[in-house]
């Protein structure tokens, strides 16, 4: 059901920006228009790319902020996230935490 | 003979029904929400939207390209390795694996961690396990990544927990003992709950989703409102969910407030506001689903209640469109062709800004 779900309403993750949309919500409370043009303009892109696979598939490549496929070198988890934190100028908890970890 | 188009029952039977009984239908459910929340109604254009939906030929419909929202999950990885009480499919698979298949194959936005009981409660003898969970699952994911779980005060009651049962109490008029009962509950779980989320916030938790909050009535949203103030006081930057268990706070207590408003008998519009009060990040109204109802009844009720509190809210509102809830049939396989519908409608309808 969640995927039928995903298909007919949803941003599809990192397929295309849904998780870097969502992360705004969350992290400034941002209804979903604000959240949209805000992340559209960190990526440069329109409103209608963030949930456009093509587009997003290389923009997500070159930034380094997590692929869907298993792309060797790329980066993943935490690192993938410390990218997202400084394309979105937010803070994310589990990225602080690693970094008191290694200090 | 009338053209006849296919939708369900709530109870996800297919049936057959003309377009003039369909808008019947929606409009019956939509006065409904009307007048039991004291909420406008839709328009005589959302609901020809929504007919259109219901009785568009294809078997599964879609949101116009462009107005995609994000899909928040409750209930974690049980989905995958989990068993039928909890809708899930039993294949064996740890937490983290399951949570990556979210992730990397179903195109989840967000996903979460979440104990098999998918309560606070009985987390905390096994507190060590979910933080250790959660550490590998933030050091492998991408996507946000929060602990899921129910307030479930019905827990804390005789014979599962420590507190007279407040329906026992009740039933031999003991009404004050029952109150009682409630609050002390409600106090407890308090605890419990800013507690569990201490250790998953200090292991790197994104934050966490309140699920089904208000099952057990008021005192269920006393001690989720009191534990999301809490929480965000320790920890601004915390995303925290206020997921609700349905359209209405049933009032088991009766008297029970937070910040001088009563909490039963709050309606979608009014209980957002509360959410937002004590520091939630995004709301998840609830409208259940009536099984006797058509799914045209009970979308035309749902985006109502839905749309209402999207109007009313200042913070993201991410609908609960779960089995059995916004429109959606009571039913663990819920037909594609229905939930599909239900989505499309309460995006473009009730303009939610998430699912």
């Amino acid at each position: 059901m969640p995927i039928a779900h995903i298909m007919a309403s949803g941003m599809t993750g990192m397929r295309a920006a849904g998780d870097l949309v969502a992360r705004m919500q969350f992290s400034k409370n941002m209804r979903l228009g604000e959240a949209k043009d805000f992340v559209a303009k960190k990526l440069g892109v329109s409103n209608a790319d963030l949930s456009d696979e093509f587009v997003m598939r290389e923009i997500r490549e070159e930034l380094d902020i997590g692929v869907i496929t298993s792309v060797p070198g790329c980066a993943k988890g935490i690192a993938a996230k410390m990218n997202i934190e400084k394309l979105l100028d937010i803070e994310i908890n589990c990225c602080e935490t690693f970094r008191n970890t290694i200090a | 003979m009338a053209t006849e188009y296919f939708l369900r029952m709530g109870d996800g039977q297919k049936i057959f029904m003309t377009k003039e009984d369909i808008l019947a239908d929606i409009e019956a459910g939509c006065a409904d929400a009307a007048d039991l929340g004291d909420i406008p109604a839709l328009s005589e254009d959302e609901m020809d939207h929504m007919l259109d939906i219901i009785t568009s030929p294809g078997r599964i419909v879609g949101v116009e390209p462009g107005l995609e929202v994000p899909v928040t999950h409750d209930i974690g990885a049980i989905r995958i390795d989990g068993d039928q009480g909890n809708s899930g499919v039993g294949i064996p698979a740890s937490r983290l694996v399951g949570s990556m298949v979210h992730e990397r194959a179903f195109g989840a936005d967000t996903m979460e961690l979440g104990h098999i009981d998918y309560s606070f409660k009985p987390v905390k003898p096994v507190i060590s396990q979910e933080q250790q969970t959660m550490e590998v699952c933030q050091q492998n994911m991408v996507i946000p990544m929060l602990y899921g779980a129910m307030p479930n005060m019905g827990l804390y009651y005789t014979p599962d927990g420590p507190f007279e049962n407040p329906g026992d109490l009740m039933k031999a008029f003991k009404i004050s003992e029952a109150q009682d009962s409630i609050q002390h509950a409600g106090d407890h779980g308090i605890r419990d709950m800013v507690w569990i989320m201490q250790k998953l916030q200090k292991v790197g938790s994104d934050g966490v989703n309140f699920d089904t909050i208000g099952a057990a009535g008021d005192g269920d949203m006393y001690a989720s409102l009191n534990a999301i103030e809490q929480l965000r006081k320790e920890f601004p930057n915390m995303y925290i969910n206020a997921g609700m268990a349905g359209e209405l706070v049933l009032g088991m207590h009766g008297d029970l407030e937070y910040d001088g408003t009563r909490l039963a008998g709050l309606w979608p519009h009014e209980q957002v506001l509360l959410a937002e009060k004590a520091g939630a990040n995004t709301f998840g109204p609830v409208c259940n689903t009536n099984t006797s109802k058509t799914s045209a009844w009970n979308m035309g009720r749902s985006v109502t209640f839905t749309k209402a509190a999207v109007e009313a809210s200042s913070i993201p509102c991410h609908a609960d469109m779960g089995m059995g809830v916004g429109g959606i049939p009571m039913l663990e396989t819920p037909p594609i062709d229905a939930v599909t519908r239900a989505s499309k409608a309460i995006v473009e309808i009730a303009g939610v800004d998430g699912i």
